[in-house]
Order: C-alpha cells, then sequence, then structure tokens
C-alpha cells in the first residue's frame, strides 16, 4: 500500500511540474498563427509600402542594421560593426561571416551589392525586376556602393547625411540571395530568400503565408517550428478567433475589443507609445493663418486630453512636438498650449482675427492609427473652434485627391499625420516642417511654413554624426517650431499587440515591426 | 437548329462584353482617385508620382488609354496589377476557385431546401407549414449577412466549437492544387480526412450565404406550385388516380419550376460575381474581396478585368438557363 502511495505521489508530482507553466523551460516547436486584417502585397520588402508585407517579410529577410526589441535604436544585424570617414560621406560595414541564405548560398558583400545596388543604379541587372517606390526614405543620399572586401562594403553619400544609419534600419534596404534574385527576377517578392531567422515555405493569396524555422539561423535556432499569417479581414472574427484560441495573435482590433482582451485572463495585451504623429496642420500662407497669434489661440482651443479620451478611447497620449517622446531628441521641457478658451480669445482679439471669418476644416476620408474617426474628430474640433469665435467648414474629399490638393496649400486648415518609420528626428523635422520641403505642388510641409533658423538647425544636424551634438539642433528646433505653431499637434497613437498567454517573449517595437525568433508558445 | 441559336448567343455575348469594358472603363475614371497617388499613398514625392503615372500611362487621353487596354485584351493580355505587379488574368485565376465553390454550394444548399420549402407551403397551403416557411422566407431575405456570419461563427466555432470558423481547410493542413476547388482536388488526392475538412468549412459559409437565395427560391416555388396546383391537368391526374406524391412531383413541380430555375440561374450568377460580405466574415479567399480591394487602390487593370469576367459568366449561365428550359419544356422552341 505504501509503495502505491509513494508512485502515486511521484506520479503527482510529475504531473504538476510538468504543467505549472514556470516550471516548463522554453519551450520550443509548435506553431503560431498569427491573425490580420490583411494579406500582404509582396515579401520583398525594398518594394513594399503596407503594414501587411513588412510583417511577414521582416520574418525571412534582414538588413544591415536593425532597430532594437523593443526600442528604436540602432543594432548590428548582417552587419557587424561600421564606422563613417571624417569627412562624413563614407560608411564603412564589417560584414558577419559565415552566415548562409535559406538557399544555401553564402552571405557576403557582393550580395549586399546586389541587393543595394538594384534599388539605386538602372544599369543593374535587377533594376527593373522591381519598383523602388520608397527611394527617399532608403538609398536616395548614396551616391556609390563600393565592394571593399568580400565581408566589407561601403556607402558613399552625396552629402554628410547623419540619418542614413536609422534609414537603413528600415524595411527598405534588405539583404536578397543574389541567385534567388536572378532565378525569380520580377516574381521575387513571391519568393523571398533571406538570411533571416524563418524560412519562407507557403503562399496563398488573401489566406495565408506559411513560414518555416531555418534551423542554420546564425543568431541562434528560433524556437517556433512554424509562423502561419493567417488574413482575417473582419476585425470581429479576429477577436472571436483570439478568445476561441484559433489564432495566437490578433492585429489591429478596434479599442472596444481591445478592452474585452483585457478582461480576459486567457490573453495578453502589450502597449507601447508608437512612433507616429496625427496633428492639424495650419496653411501659413493664407492671410487669415499668417499671424502666430491665430495658430497659437486655435492651440489653446483644442482640449486634447478629451479627443483622446473620446475618440482614441484612451489609446495615445497627448502630443506637443511634431514627434513622438519614443524617439531621441525629444523635447520635454517644452510647455504645452493647455486648453483654454479664454486665453485663445485674447490671442485671437491681440491679432485683430475678423469675426465673420470662415475656415476651412479638411476632414480626412481614411482612418489612420494617428487619426482612427477622422469625421468625428473634424467635428469635435469644429465645436472647440466655434467656442471661441472661429468660424469653420468641415471639408472631405476622396483621399487622392485630398493628398493631392493638400500638398499643393489648397486649403485653410487640415487634418494629416505622419508614422516616422525610421525614427529619426530628422525624418519629421527636416521632412515635414523645412523651407526645403514646403515647395508646391507637393509639397510634404504641407503647412508651407517657412522658417530660416529651424531649417538652418535641421540642415546642420543631418551633417552632424555626434548624437549629443545632433540632439542640441533638435532641441532649439522644437523650441521654434513651439513658438510658431505651423501645426497643432494632436496625439501619439498607442501601439498594442494583443495575443494568447501560452506565447511568451512576444517582442513589440514602437513601429509595432518584430522578427519572432525569440518567441515561444507553451505546448 | 440549337447549334445555330447558341452561336448567334455567343456573337451577342462578344457584343455585350464590348459594350461592358467601355461601361467599366469609363466608370472607373469618373470616380475621383489618382491610382498612382493611392498606389504611392501619403509618403510619396512628387517626382516618384510623375514617374509612376508615365509608367501607367494614366496621362495619355482616356481613347488612347481603352485603345491601348483593348488591343492588349484582343490578344489576351487583361494587363497588371498596379499594387502587386502580377498578371490579372492570373490574379483571377487564382481566386476564382475559392469563389466558385462557395457560391455552388450555397446554391445547393439555397435550391434544396428552397424548392422542398416552397413545395410544402404550396401543398399546404395556408396551413401552419405554410405560414412558417414564408416567415422564415422573410427572415431570410431580410436578415443582414454581416450579422448572421458574426451570429453564426459566435454561436457555431466559439461557443459548441462545431464548424470551424475561417478558411477553406484547417491550419497546417496542405492539398496539392489540381482544380482549386477543394472539394475536388480532396477527391483526387483520395484523402477522406481532407475531404471532411473542407466540406466542413464549407458548411457555415456557404449556409450564411444561401439565405437569401433560399427565401428568394422558395416564395418563387410557392407561387409557381399554386399556380400549377389549380390547373386541369392536375385535377385530371389525380382523377387517374395518381398517388398524390407523384402528382406533385411528376406534375406539378416539373411545370412550376421553369420560373425557378431562371431564379437560380440569376442568383447563381450574383454569388459568382463574388460575396464580398460572407468571403470577409469568413476570411474566405475568394474574388469578391479582391475586387473590392483593387476598388478601393483604383487598381483600374483589376476592376475592369473581373467586370468583364463576371459579365461573361452571366452571359454563360444565361444561355444555358435558356436552354436547360428549352430541354425541360417542350413548347419552347428555340429558333436560331
Amino acid at each position: 500500500m505504501k509503495r502505491v502511495i509513494l508512485w502515486c505521489t511521484l506520479l503527482m508530482l510529475g504531473v504538476w511540474a510538468w504543467t505549472v507553466p514556470g516550471a516548463q523551460a522554453a519551450g520550443e516547436g509548435g506553431t503560431l498563427v498569427w491573425g490580420r486584417g490583411g494579406d500582404s502585397v509582396t515579401l520583398d520588402l525594398a518594394q513594399a509600402t503596407d503594414g501587411e508585407s513588412i510583417k511577414a517579410g521582416i520574418q525571412v529577410l534582414e538588413n544591415l542594421v536593425i532597430f532594437g526589441k523593443d526600442s528604436m535604436d540602432v543594432e548590428p544585424q548582417l552587419a557587424e560593426s561600421w564606422t563613417v570617414s571624417p569627412d562624413g560621406l563614407t560608411w564603412t560595414f564589417q560584414l558577419r561571416k559565415g552566415v548562409l541564405f535559406h538557399d544555401g548560398t553564402p552571405f557576403n558583400a557582393q550580395a549586399v551589392y546586389d541587393s543595394l545596388a538594384r534599388i539605386l543604379d538602372k544599369n543593374h541587372p535587377f533594376y527593373n525586376y522591381g519598383k523602388w517606390k520608397y527611394l527617399s526614405l532608403s538609398l536616395e543620399q548614396v551616391s556609390e556602393i563600393k565592394i571593399i572586401d568580400d565581408y566589407k562594403i561601403a556607402l558613399i553619400t552625396k552629402k554628410p547625411y547623419a540619418p542614413l544609419l536609422n534609414n537603413l534600419a528600415l524595411w527598405l534596404c534588405p539583404i536578397l540571395s543574389p541567385k534567388a534574385m536572378a532565378e525569380h527576377k520580377d516574381q521575387i517578392g513571391l519568393h523571398p530568400v533571406g538570411t533571416g531567422p524563418f524560412k519562407f515555405v507557403s503562399w496563398i493569396k488573401d489566406d495565408q503565408i506559411v513560414l518555416e524555422r531555418n534551423d542554420a539561423y546564425w543568431g541562434g535556432k528560433p524556437k517556433l517550428q512554424k509562423i502561419v499569417l493567417k488574413s482575417i479581414p473582419e476585425p470581429s472574427a479576429r477577436l472571436m478567433a483570439l478568445q476561441s484560441r484559433t489564432i495566437d495573435i490578433a492585429d489591429d482590433l478596434d479599442p472596444d475589443s481591445i478592452a474585452l482582451v483585457k478582461k480576459n485572463p486567457n490573453l495578453s495585451v502589450i502597449e507601447r507609445p508608437s512612433v507616429n504623429i496625427g496633428y492639424i496642420a495650419l496653411n501659413t500662407e493664407k492671410p487669415a493663418l499668417k499671424d502666430p497669434r491665430v495658430r497659437q489661440a486655435i492651440s489653446h482651443a483644442i482640449d486634447k486630453d478629451t479627443l483622446i479620451k473620446t475618440i482614441f478611447q484612451g489609446l495615445a497620449i497627448p502630443a506637443k512636438n511634431p514627434f513622438p517622446p519614443s524617439i531621441w531628441g525629444y523635447n520635454d521641457k517644452i510647455q504645452p498650449y493647455e486648453y483654454s478658451p479664454d486665453k485663445a480669445k485674447k490671442l485671437l482679439a491681440e491679432a485683430k482675427f475678423p469675426a465673420d471669418t470662415e475656415l476651412e476644416l479638411w476632414a480626412m476620408p481614411v482612418s489612420r492609427a494617428y487619426m482612427p474617426e477622422p469625421v468625428k474628430t473634424a467635428e469635435l474640433i469644429q465645436a472647440y473652434l466655434a467656442e471661441v469665435g472661429i468660424k469653420t467648414r468641415i471639408v472631405r474629399q476622396e483621399w487622392g485627391t485630398y493628398l493631392n490638393k493638400v500638398s499643393n496649400g489648397e486649403y485653410d486648415m487640415c487634418m494629416f499625420g505622419w508614422l516616422g518609420g525610421n525614427a529619426d528626428p530628422d525624418n519629421f523635422l527636416y521632412g515635414l516642417l523645412s523651407a526645403d520641403t514646403a515647395k508646391t505642388p507637393g509639397a510634404a510641409n504641407v503647412s508651407l511654413w517657412k522658417n530660416a533658423e529651424f531649417t538652418e538647425l535641421c540642415l546642420k544636424a543631418q551633417k552632424t554624426f555626434d548624437k549629443a551634438e545632433r540632439t542640441k539642433f533638435y532641441l532649439k528646433a522644437q523650441e521654434i517650431f513651439h513658438a510658431e505653431a505651423p501645426w497643432v499637434p494632436l496625439a501619439h497613437s498607442t501601439m498594442v499587440r494583443c495575443f494568447n498567454k501560452k506565447l511568451h517573449d512576444v517582442p513589440l517595437r514602437p513601429n509595432g515591426l518584430n522578427s519572432f525568433q525569440m518567441v515561444w508558445k507553451e505546448q | 437548329m440549337q447549334l445555330r441559336y447558341v452561336a448567334n448567343r455567343l456573337g451577342q455575348l462578344l457584343l455585350v462584353m464590348f459594350g461592358v469594358s467601355i461601361l467599366v472603363f469609363w466608370m472607373l475614371r469618373m470616380i475621383p482617385g489618382d491610382p498612382a497617388q493611392l498606389l504611392l499613398g501619403e509618403y510619396a514625392s512628387p517626382q516618384a508620382l510623375a514617374e509612376l503615372r508615365e509608367k501607367l500611362g494614366l496621362n495619355r487621353s482616356y481613347a488612347a488609354q481603352y485603345g491601348i487596354y483593348l488591343t492588349k485584351v484582343l490578344q489576351g493580355d487583361f494587363g497588371r496589377s498596379v499594387r502587386t505587379g502580377a498578371p490579372i488574368f492570373q490574379e483571377i485565376w487564382i481566386r476564382i476557385p475559392a469563389t466558385v465553390e462557395l457560391a455552388v454550394a450555397a446554391m445547393l444548399i439555397a435550391t434544396l431546401f428552397g424548392v422542398a420549402a416552397g413545395v410544402i407551403s404550396a401543398v399546404k397551403h395556408r396551413s401552419l407549414w405554410d405560414y412558417t416557411a414564408m416567415f422564415l422566407a422573410l427572415i431570410g431575405v431580410s436578415m443582414p449577412i454581416f450579422w448572421l456570419g458574426l451570429m453564426l461563427i459566435y454561436l457555431f466555432s466559439v461557443r459548441m466549437s462545431l464548424f470551424p470558423m475561417m478558411g477553406r481547410l484547417s491550419m497546417g493542413q496542405d492539398l496539392p492544387v489540381v482544380t482549386g476547388l477543394m472539394i475536388v482536388d480532396a477527391l483526387l488526392s483520395g484523402n477522406g480526412t481532407l475531404l471532411t475538412d473542407s466540406i466542413h468549412h464549407l458548411i457555415l459559409p456557404a449556409f450564411t450565404l444561401s439565405t437569401i437565395p433560399m427565401a428568394i427560391i422558395a416564395r418563387i416555388t410557392r407561387s409557381s406550385m399554386l399556380e400549377v396546383m389549380h390547373m386541369d391537368y392536375i385535377r385530371t391526374a389525380r382523377a387517374k388516380g395518381m398517388g398524390e406524391a407523384t402528382v406533385i412531383l411528376r406534375h406539378a413541380l416539373r411545370n412550376a419550376c421553369l420560373p425557378v430555375i431562371t431564379v437560380i440561374g440569376l442568383n447563381l450568377g450574383l454569388l459568382l460575381g463574388g460575396a464580398v460580405l460572407t468571403e470577409t466574415i469568413f476570411s474566405w479567399p475568394g474574388l469578391g474581396r479582391y475586387v473590392v480591394d483593387s476598388l478601393m487602390a483604383r487598381d483600374y487593370a483589376a476592376v475592369q478585368g473581373c467586370i468583364l469576367m463576371f459579365a461573361g459568366m452571366m452571359a454563360f449561365i444565361n444561355l444555358g438557363v435558356d436552354l436547360i428550359i428549352a430541354l425541360l419544356d417542350p413548347r419552347v422552341r428555340i429558333h436560331g
């Protein structure tokens, strides 16, 4: 009898040890099913412009450098280290040795050359195999790519250009197997061959993409056996699939669904401040908005906290600068324009703002993470402005027309936003607010605000490679922006990832794009 | 005679397709929105936009654009998708089996239950059966598919775990593509598990999609049967001492089915045009979703290709319906 009891106790202990999650080592194997709103367009990331393509592609393809697991600081990936020449024009990258592409061919300087030169050099044999749509965010400033030896390559820029490193960490400069690029030609986006932790297996359009573990991965064998990226276009179906454990991760759920996920003991939610901004651009060339006091008054008239509570349902933080605090160089000393209709009225009176003026307020026809409910937002802002005596008329246009007209300055106030994927302040400050980008038609600086001092600071920062020095320029630039108020910065939305509790070590970068090499699943 | 008729109809079909191609081409360009701008989004430089417009031929006159398009179509080239860069023909070809499978399954369910309900309602006219069936039919036509689909998922997938909630096969299952129709491919591969799995996946979406046509078929069958049941030949058949089942199924239903077949054909054509809502809710990778996505992105070539194909399918189904009716009803004579 005693023996039976002893055996039973041992057996129970064994079962207990096996089932208690804490007692289990980081498990290997298993399939992660990832539910998302749509299908990828291409898995050749150099051609990708949509989030769904990037999510899948970065599991397969890698860059020279990459952002940190949960931050936007640049770290080595296929390059082990890099140096910049004293004149700031030559970037030399020392490449990782012993890395193989998924097709078994070796990764080396030639592969880097072919992968990058195809984007830049019209004479490169692979140039016509793709459409390189976002050159300005990738290699536009690079004039030459030079192979120094098998594991050393240099990029030479047209002018000293510090943001290049962050550009290289974006998805737009992936390194692919030259053999695969030659073989698949313009179909490489359907058959990506990289060095990443997962290999591409199959793709059923509008249904699923299947990836499989790369056992020979240079960064250590990934834990998951397979990743299935499943297109589930209907958000409620995505939520139900997560609740019923049909899928392990559900992307892009609406705030109500996220609240339900938070209450569910079997599900987890992680949140990160994003790298985007939603704002109202004020057209500084319109007579009514020329006076900075009027623009400051508009800034005082809008209650951002209410906006975030109602429109964003709490999933955002109020903005005071042109870029979010998750990016270095953020000036936290700036005091935001607090919500004060009285101050707004006073400023308007000082500026002699004519009471009968009616301004156009352009409402975006599409929703974005930084502007989830554009029409409701416009109506709210219209009400706030009416309170201080500014009459507005909401204008709605089809998205293509909207982008066209706004970038030509054909509006008074417009809603807009930006996702600064490369997490460099330059991307926001120079790109969206310098005098150089305020030229119509096609101005990226849609408020057409031209401030010589601000632009000069941005240009100096581009040529400065010391981060501390660059930060100083950007802090000052943000002060000028604040005083001049060409935009009303509204909010930075929060990045959210909802997943099954059985998943562990789930990363979330502020831009929401991660490789899942370290993720593991309890079996 | 029959052959000449068919040839004639096929000739008309070409004319219809030509008309449709002009109409779609013109309508698409009337919708505001620049494909280049939509494709490149808010991050595009003016230079990139200009280059893409040139590449897509958007700078030319509409007449010139249409001329180029028509010439290519006549050579069998439907163009390439601006979104994915893949040939449109290929894009349609890989998605069409999913749509066909769903539409055919839905029509089978709709016909089976719709005709049965209609016949019972007519035979048991003004009984509880009749009222229940017609009440259900009323619910069927007026129920939003979107809501019904989500409720079915919640009830049968989430709560009761009876049916899978999405896709065409269970996760991780793989089937070599022969026809693209999962059920047929599973049969061809001789794999019983995959066959059951694919049917299992088809039931909820097909049922959701079948509700509206089912209700319409039930109502048409009922009214058509009621009309026929009062005919003299039915009385004669009964007087001859025939069994009630034979009277209803052989004499009444055969005569009542002509309008029903027309309705079935029409609805099949509509369902083949893509069931956007059902495909969206059940994550079904069919053509409906593709057309809507393409339209949103102003992917002109893709939308034109799909609409041309829908028009062609609709015309073929109409032709088929006419031929079937001619076969069933000796009074209908086809003249060339």
